[in-house]
């Protein structure tokens, strides 16, 4: 390394000490490289593209296996996103591979929310891993990484453009994962058609501010192969897993009456360029830009959503604690006041309805009342009737008894005192009259 | 691995472990160091041996050459260079440990020192804007055991005691060359009863999955503590130049195993295991500081015997949680303020039902009754009318008769009327 960069790369204060026989710390890379093999490798691919260009395809031929799955009809509702994890091993390297597919994309007649689920799947693994790094009681060092560390996109082998579906897509996608733009099928195109489509798709990417993933030349070991290679971007490639014997050898081909395309050939395709930048040279420069960039613009989105600060309006920092205690505090607060607006609500019904029944009570009361009052007129006139009905009988019964009083007295007297009884007689039928 | 690249089928990420490398060399390491022992025992001449290098020197002279009336903690930053690889070595010296006469507390300052440290990673790891996290943290701490060859002292018993969950600690039996082979074995034994006795937490050697690194491992295992000796001194012996302390009897050589376990220390800390003293530090002591911290904040002023399941949330999901179990809570007593308030309704309801039934009854019974009155007054009346008109057809039948009579009377008396 250069003599500037060591400098650069002391920490504050140190000084530089010579040393004056073999110590052995060089030995830590290999330290730290056996720690990560022992723990083993993961990595995350995400194909967009739509049905029929291949995608399968070219990951069988990438990884030289096949992946389970059936070719995906054209007739998906919406646009799915299909994962599956697979383990394999490469001499003493085991890595655990993630391929998402998204199925039916294209394939709709409206493509405008296209792009949301798959914006969606890229967020809800930052968001998994975002919840396992706030965890109180964590383990990240056994965290099974499920972010997505590259974007393979599918562009149509049409030869003219990209389609707006593919600028809207990427451009959504550019600041959420590395994107690697590729062109499917490229075996139908041809070589002078390639260089001029390859043009206008690097033109139309910067013209749209979309941002692809550049291989990295910072390192100096692979800087030159890099540079060129980021030179060939979009990559033409063709996939397959038959093999055609050429020469005395078996060879991934696909053939026509007119030749067979060889897919490891450098100048039929540019698949060896795509493994190479991929898998051999930067896989963990996708994984590193993933996490540093990528899942970093996330979590402070996220953060500053939720409403944390580094510092607060007098720009001193705030401690964790303080953090979470102001925020633990509000959300209290906020609770309470809930609890006490059902309260207050509950006891607003209580009174109100308290005053309808004693409303009614009132009535009843009232009416009731009036009835009793009724009852009162009626048994009066009932008891007016009575006495009245007592007085005639009263009177009857007198005038019956005197009259009998003096029938027999007239019988006892014979019948000498007739003008007397007569007398008393009328006197009484007078009576009786009256 | 040219080979390998023109073996059929071959994919390629065999060269992850390259890449890795190739990277890490780039952002160079770190490692911190620290520390700890009375003065006198050879620590400063420690670190030079084992770094190969002045680290203490006229211009920055070790911690024994310090004289401090209480226990300070003070790091030295040196960048080293070797095969490519560059490190940033952070050695953490206790200048004043364990030489007052009162040496209570004198690990204070040493735990203050770890936990400041792993706050500031924690800060730095929780900021919303997150920049390269410097790790400062403590990836080891050498603790000195003066050779007195009858066991731990109540002071090594306390220090490591108290820090065995904070930090890596190596016990180290300084200045071995003071001791016979067979004095050492027996110190060794003594201690590692002490501390087994004790339950202290020594940094422990993990397994690999090779057998014969396994069986390396536990050879370093039996040597535990390691007895060292250091120097800065080349001296020649038999033609070779080593490091060694001359005396009239002979050479001690530092790099002699048969001397002392120098060399298997200088493997065991650097060439093999310093990732490993990171790894343990960042991924057992570091956590458990942030755990025991973040704790310390959402469980404020909650029951402790509840929390236990809580742990593995963040703060915010925990607080997520809560709000659910509130509006849960809230949800529950609404319906049962709700259905109270029904029950009373209809009671009062109810009631004022029965009530007004009962004055309906009441009032049809008295009607009923004034009714049954009528009635009789009705059939009273009609009998008297009744006894009445026949009473008065009887008078008029008598008064008739005797009417005839007088008449029959008159008529014979002929009287005419």
């Amino acid at each position: 390394m250069a003599a500037t960069e060591i400098s650069r790369q002391a920490g504050e204060g140190a000084r530089s000490v010579p040393l004056s026989g073999h110590v052995g710390f060089d030995s830590m890379p290999d330290q730290l490289v056996n720690k990560s093999v022992n723990h083993g490798f993961c990595f995350n691919i995400l194909c967009v593209g739509e049905t029929g260009l291949g995608k399968s395809t070219l990951m069988d031929t990438l990884f030289n296996t096949k992946f389970e799955g059936e070719p995906m009809q054209h007739s998906q509702p919406g646009v799915q996103l299909r994962s599956s994890t697979y383990e394999l091993q490469e001499s003493n390297v085991r890595l655990k591979l993630t391929i998402v597919n998204t199925i039916g994309f294209g394939d709709q007649i409206n493509k405008e929310d296209s792009y949301k689920p798959i914006v969606e799947f890229i967020d809800t693994q930052f968001e998994a891993y975002l919840q396992e790094e706030l965890k109180i009681k964590r383990t990240l060092h056994s965290y099974h990484d499920s972010r997505v560390h590259a974007c393979l996109y599918f562009i149509a082998p049409t030869g003219h453009s990209l389609k707006s579906l593919d600028l809207v897509t990427m451009k959504k996608l550019d600041s959420k994962v590395n994107i690697i733009p590729i062109i499917a099928k490229s075996d139908a195109i041809s070589k002078s058609e390639l260089a001029k489509f390859k043009i206008k798709i690097t033109s139309e990417l910067v013209s749209n501010g979309v941002q692809i993933y550049q291989f990295p030349t910072d390192d100096e070991t692979v800087a030159e192969i890099n540079s060129n290679m980021n030179g060939h971007l979009p990559f033409a490639v063709v996939g397959s897993t038959e093999e055609v014997k050429i020469g005395n050898k078996m060879v991934k081909a696909r053939q026509y009456p007119w030749g067979t395309v060889q897919v490891e050939n450098e100048n039929h395709c540019d698949f060896v360029k795509l493994r190479e930048m991929l898998i051999r040279v930067n896989m963990e420069d996708l994984r590193e830009q993933t996490h540093t960039r990528h899942y970093e613009l996330y979590r402070r989105c996220k953060l500053e959503e939720m409403g944390f600060k580094d510092t607060d309006p007098d720009s001193k920092p705030f401690s964790l604690q303080e953090t979470y205690e102001a925020k633990r505090n509000e959300f209290m607060g906020e609770l309470q006041k809930k609890e006490e607006e059902m309260r207050q609500m509950f006891v607003q019904r209580v009174k109100e309805k308290e005053a309808e029944l004693k409303e009614a009570e009132k009535e009843l009361h009232e009416k009731f009342d009036r009835l009793k009052k009724l009852h009162q007129e009626e048994k009066k006139k009932l008891e007016d009737k009575k006495k009245a009905l007592d007085d005639e009988l009263n009177i009857f019964k007198q005038k019956k008894t005197a009259a009998e009083l003096l029938q027999s007295q007239a019988q006892q007297a014979g019948g000498s005192t007739t003008l007397k009884r007569d007398k008393e007689r009328k006197k009484w039928e007078r009576c009786d009259q009256s | 691995h040219d080979d390998m690249e023109n073996l059929e089928g071959y994919v390629g990420f065999a060269n992850l472990p390259n890449q890795v490398y190739r990277k890490s060399v780039k952002r160079g390491f770190e490692f911190t160091l620290m520390v700890v022992g009375e003065s006198g025992l050879g620590k400063s001449t420690l670190i030079n041996s084992l770094f190969l290098t002045d680290l203490y020197s006229k211009e920055y002279p070790g911690p024994s050459q310090r004289i401090k009336k209480t226990v300070q903690v003070e790091q030295s930053k040196v960048l080293v260079k070797e095969g490519g690889v560059q490190l940033t070595l952070t050695i953490v010296d206790t200048p004043g440990f364990g030489d007052a006469v009162d040496n209570s507390n004198c690990w204070q300052p040493v735990i203050n020192y770890i936990d400041s440290k792993c706050e500031d990673f924690l800060n730095a790891e929780s900021r919303v804007n997150r920049r390269q996290m410097p790790d400062n943290r403590v990836h080891c701490c050498l603790y000195f055991i003066a050779p007195s060859g009858h066991g731990l002292k109540p002071l090594d018993i306390e220090f490591m005691k108290r820090l065995h969950d904070k930090v890596n600690i190596i016990p180290l039996i300084a200045k071995a060359d003071t001791m016979t082979p067979e004095e050492c074995q027996h110190f060794k034994k003594q201690i590692m009863k002490e501390i087994q006795e004790h339950k202290i937490k020594i940094y422990e050697f993990p397994d690999t999955e090779e057998d014969e690194d396994n069986k390396l491992i536990r050879k370093i295992k039996e040597r535990m503590p390691l007895a060292v000796v250091g120097s800065n001194v080349v001296v020649e012996v038999n033609g070779r130049k080593v490091r060694g302390r001359q005396y009239p009897w002979g050479v001690a050589e530092v790099e002699n195993g048969e001397h002392c376990d120098f060399t298997v220390l200088r493997n065991m800390l650097i060439r093999t295991h310093m990732q490993d003293l990171k790894d343990v530090t960042n991924n057992v002591h570091y956590e458990n500081y942030r755990s025991r911290k973040l704790a310390a904040v959402t469980c404020n002023g909650v029951d402790g015997t509840k929390n236990k399941g809580q742990l593995t949330k963040s703060p915010l999901a925990q607080m997520e949680e809560e709000r659910r179990e509130h509006v849960m809570k809230m949800k529950k007593m609404e319906s049962e303020m709700e259905q109270v308030f029904e029950m009373k309704v209809k009671e009062k309801k109810q009631k004022l039902k029965d009530s007004e039934a009962e004055l309906e009854r009441r009032h049809e019974q008295m009607k009923r009754n004034l009714e049954a009155q009528y009635k009789e007054l009705e059939e009273k009346r009609r009998q008297f009318e009744e006894e009445k008109v026949n009473w008065e057809a009887q008078q008029r039948l008598l008064e008739q008769q005797k009417l005839d009579v007088t008449m029959e009377k008159n008529k014979k008396k002929g009287k005419i009327f």
